[in-house]
């Protein structure tokens, strides 16, 4: 350790204020931590309680002037950041301190060949240029564990995978050996498999390089594997600080205790084999063909989904997991004829595959889908009562006016909403109460199916848990099926009562859920279970990189 | 109750693209009928209101021209009985004149004989109409403004009229164009007929481009490609150059103008509306109608294009405007609304031909330059008005 200065960074009572139309409003009030050399420090809080805001502020990246700070220092190595002119503070951003954003497929510019944009950062704070810049790209690369870098040094990120791209950022931010490395949500939009082995790299290059990290997630499993420290964030203050076993095993404060009971309760839906079949696929294909030449030719497909076969019962919740691109989405869409498919489908009893738009009207009340994303699966422009009365003028197009809103105000009820907003627009929900919507519009129909497509994936760990519960409770009440189609395996756990597990179009494996997770029969099943459940990585060829 | 009540539901929070925690916008709006929010937006936009308002005003004002500036008086008594000479037209010898031409309200010898039977006439403010030759000039026309004359420029007509001075004469505010009309009175009915045309040519090549981009959006394939070739070749043809040749072909009147200027209008739309339709086609939301079982026609209508709309409506104002400026350049040009018509172009080409008249120019500009900018002034507080993620500020 250099003399000197014991801890790395410092932050201390530290607020963030943001001007906006003459009003105040503080994002972050007065916090205090800190960070050791070699040390992994997390941030952890829901959307909005400000953790993203405080990384940012550190290598002062926020919108200055709206953003300001009321009051607080942040000092690096014994220099005050805060007071650094914007010539000075761009000696520390990507020299000593780097950082590492959520997003893979935005923060790397699409224009920009991997070697010309790890080449830049090396330039800049190191004046490496041609054979020795290229020499440092290809050591980077080797170190992130891209495979034949060589071959990769010319490619532009479009043609790299999420987690390729995530290694590339990784080595961008590793090029100047920096002595503190943010990562903002580094995995959240990465697969779980994936995910898992981002997270060993970054433990793996910590360790070597013996760089401290400051490390912000929503997530508390990968605080629990990677972290030394972590501070607890709500509402713009720490609320509890300490080591991780301490916070982990005896958490202190309320909100600490209630996120880590977040953990969706599982209870899954009981299995009916008895029970009538609600729908029924027989080598579902959904192939999309891939075109070339002047006259399009069809030179091939791309096989979405390859010959799946289901069968869901009354009651039942059948979960559907697997990786992006895996064609779980795909395969919701082509069972409640969203896109044209091959095989099959019988729905209560008749067939309905084949059948025009038209003629499938009459079944749509009985089938319904829930999106994943809650800010794009509702109208901007349409009112929420409107939005949840849609359904009701096609499928009831008789009854009065008054009857309906009776109706649109039964299902606000029923997914806990206060009938009272039902005269906003979305944009004035939340997430969690926004997918609350999507759900009362599906079920103001009174459908015996749904189709939920991740409905809990873009939602906070409180909300996921909360949104499981009503989940759960709707389907009890109203004698509802589930399809379930999710990567979040802790939810799927929560919920299925039996499982499909999916990958490049086909079912790798199937059967009741409690089986399954108790003993997968496959290596991918395993694989993605361990990545899940216990942030580990597989041996190399079972899962995508 | 049941299990419903232990769900919480939480607090709103917002979050910026950008990942940084904006405060949540908070809202104290009243629930009231849903438009009154767009209302309440357009308000917000003050500039705007007060255009709206400005613009409102001036239209509904000029729609009445007939009763502003008019050579005929809107009542007449004349030997006991009511005459309505704005809406009827009376032969000169129901005032006991002896033709049976229309009579002629300014003229002195009518004024005599309705002035003998007891009987008065009400005028409107300006007695002119856009037509009327002011046959009492002081100098040659173009005249200037009566208040700027001097008494010797006038002596000649006062004297002749019997009057004392110059500021008894019948004023012409902002003096006379080169055949002696009045310069206010052709404002206000080429105001008139401008905003009337652009709306009219707005309108129709609104519904007609937004049509034929929601078409081709929706559908996209082989209506697209064709569609947009089309389109392509359309727009290379120099469209100000075909306008000269057919209105020289054509008679050029109001509704043959409007079919001319409508010939190249409508492509500026398309574009705009077939994207929002391309893009909005694959909203997670209109695959949410497609699974109520909403049909193509209600989807396209409801939920794409109040999307285009807002796209729509921020082009409005410059398709407006864009289209007053085609029928003022076409009149400077010598192609647009017959001769005799009022019109802000035909002013500007006297004003050019008459450089030493300069309140020609002047006042043509002038009214031309701010029914544009309240135009646009009130189509950004429109395009505010429907913007759903504004909120009050």
């Amino acid at each position: 350790m250099e003399a000197g200065y014991e801890k790395l960074l410092e932050v201390e009572d530290l607020s963030i204020a943001f001007r906006q139309r003459q009003r105040e409003t503080l994002a972050v009030d007065r916090i205090s931590f800190s960070v050791r050399r070699g040390e992994t420090v997390a941030l952890v809080g829901e959307s909005g309680s400000g953790k993203s805001v405080t990384a940012l502020s550190v290598l002062k990246l926020l919108p200055y002037p709206a953003a300001h700070h009321p009051s607080g220092s942040i000092r690096f190595k014994n220099q005050e950041l805060l007071s650094l002119s914007e010539a000075d503070i761009r000696h520390v951003r990507g020299n000593d301190i780097t950082i590492i954003f959520q997003e893979p497929m935005t923060s790397l510019n699409p224009l920009h060949t991997v070697e010309k944009q790890i080449g830049e950062s090396l330039l800049l704070h190191q004046g490496l240029a041609g054979q020795p810049a290229r020499a440092r790209t290809l050591e980077l690369l080797h170190q992130v564990g891209i495979p034949a870098p060589e071959t990769r040094l010319s490619s532009y990120p479009h043609q790299l995978s999420g987690g390729q791209r995530q290694r590339v950022m990784i080595a961008i931010a590793l090029a100047n050996e920096p002595d503190l490395l943010i990562a903002d949500e580094p995995t959240t939009a990465l697969d779980v498999t994936v995910q898992a082995q981002i997270l060993a790299l970054l433990k793996e290059l910590q360790t070597r390089l013996g760089m401290a990290m400051l490390f912000i997630t929503h997530d508390l499993g990968i605080v629990r594997k990677l972290a030394d420290t972590v501070c607890v964030m709500k509402a713009g203050r720490i609320v509890e600080h300490g080591g991780v076993e301490r916070v982990f095993t005896a958490p202190e404060h309320a909100y600490t205790r209630a996120l880590l009971e977040a953990e969706p309760r599982p209870d899954p839906a009981p299995l009916c084999p008895d029970a009538p079949m609600i729908i029924e696929t027989k080598d579902l294909k959904v192939w999309f063909p891939i075109k070339r030449g002047v006259m399009r030719r069809v030179v091939g497909h791309i096989k979405a989904v390859d010959g799946v076969s289901i069968a869901v019962r009354q009651g039942e919740t059948l979960g559907i997991v697997g990786e992006s691109g895996s064609g779980k989405t795909t395969l919701g869409l082509a069972i409640l004829r969203l896109v044209s498919s091959e095989g099959p489908i019988v729905f209560l009893g008749s067939k309905i595959s084949g059948l025009t738009f038209r003629k499938m009207r009459p079944f749509r009340r009985h089938m319904q889908i829930v999106f994943q994303d809650p800010y794009g699966s509702l109208s901007p422009r349409m009112s929420v009562s409107d939005i949840v009365e849609e359904g009701l003028g096609v499928h009831d197009p008789k009854s009065g006016k008054q009857q309906r809103e009776q109706r649109v105000v039964a299902a606000l009820r029923e997914v806990g909403l206060d009938p009272e907003t039902r005269f906003r627009y979305p944009h004035e929900f939340s997430g969690g109460q926004r997918q609350r919507i999507a759900l009362a519009r599906a079920v103001v129909l009174e459908p015996s199916f749904i189709v939920l497509d991740e409905p809990t994936s873009a939602l906070d760990m409180l909300i996921q848990a909360q949104m499981v519960e009503l989940l759960r409770a709707l389907q009890k009440r109203c004698n509802l099926t589930y399809l379930f189609i999710s990567h979040d395996l802790r939810v799927v756990a929560a919920l299925a009562s039996r499982l499909v597990v999916m990958r490049h179009g086909k079912v790798m494996e199937e059967g009741p859920a409690a089986e399954l997770f108790a003993g997968p029969r496959s290596d991918y099943t395993r694989a993605l279970f361990a990545a899940a459940f216990k942030l580990e990585t597989a041996p190399e060829g079972i899962v995508a990189q | 109750m049941d299990e419903r009540t232990s769900i919480e539901v939480p607090e709103t929070t917002a979050q910026s693209p950008m990942g940084l925690a904006v405060p949540p916008e908070r809202h104290h709006l009243a629930i009231s009928p849903l438009n009154a929010r767009r209302w309440q937006n357009f308000k917000a936009n003050r500039r705007g209101y007060a255009a709206f308002w400005i613009f409102l005003v001036l239209f509904v004002v000029s729609l009445f021209a007939e009763f502003i500036a008019n050579d005929k008086p809107f009542y007449v008594r004349y030997d006991g009985k009511s005459f309505f000479p704005v809406f009827v037209t009376y032969p000169e010898t129901t005032f006991g004149g002896e033709f049976e031409t229309a009579a002629d309200y300014r003229d002195p010898y009518l004024q005599k004989l309705i002035a003998e039977k007891g009987g008065y006439m009400l005028w409107p403010p300006i007695r002119y109409s856009y037509n009327t030759q002011n046959l009492d000039l002081p100098t040659p026309a173009p005249s200037k403004p009566t208040w700027l004359l001097s008494e010797k420029e006038c002596k000649a007509v006062v004297e002749r009229k019997g009057l004392s001075s110059c500021r008894d004469l019948e004023y012409n505010w902002l003096g006379t164009d080169d055949q002696g009309r009045d310069v206010v009175a052709r404002l206000i009915y080429g105001f008139r007929i401008s905003v009337l045309f652009g709306l009219a040519l707005t309108g129709i090549s609104s519904v007609i481009g937004v049509a034929a981009g929601a078409v081709q959006g929706y559908f996209g394939g082989w209506t697209d490609l064709l569609f947009q070739r089309f389109i392509e070749i359309w727009t290379a043809v120099p469209g100000l150059y075909l306008l000269l040749i057919i209105s020289s072909v054509l008679a050029p009147g109001f509704f043959v103008l409007l079919g001319i200027l409508l010939l190249f209008s409508w492509v500026s739309l398309v574009g705009l509306v077939r994207a929002e339709f391309l893009r909005g086609r694959n909203f997670e939301y209109i695959q949410a109608a497609r699974a109520l079982g909403v049909s193509n026609g209600t989807i396209m209508f409801r939920h794409l294009l109040p999307n285009a709309m807002v796209a729509t409506m921020t082009f409005l104002p410059f398709i407006l405007s864009s289209s007053v400026a085609a029928l003022t350049s076409l009149d400077f040009l010598g192609f647009g609304l017959p001769p005799g018509s009022p019109s802000l172009g035909e002013m500007l080409s006297q004003a050019k031909a008459n450089v030493q008249a300069p309140w020609l120019g002047i006042a043509a500009f002038v009214t031309v330059a701010t029914m544009l900018s309240l135009l646009i002034f009130i189509g950004e507080a429109v395009r505010d008005a429907f913007d759903p993620r504004k909120t009050q500020g």
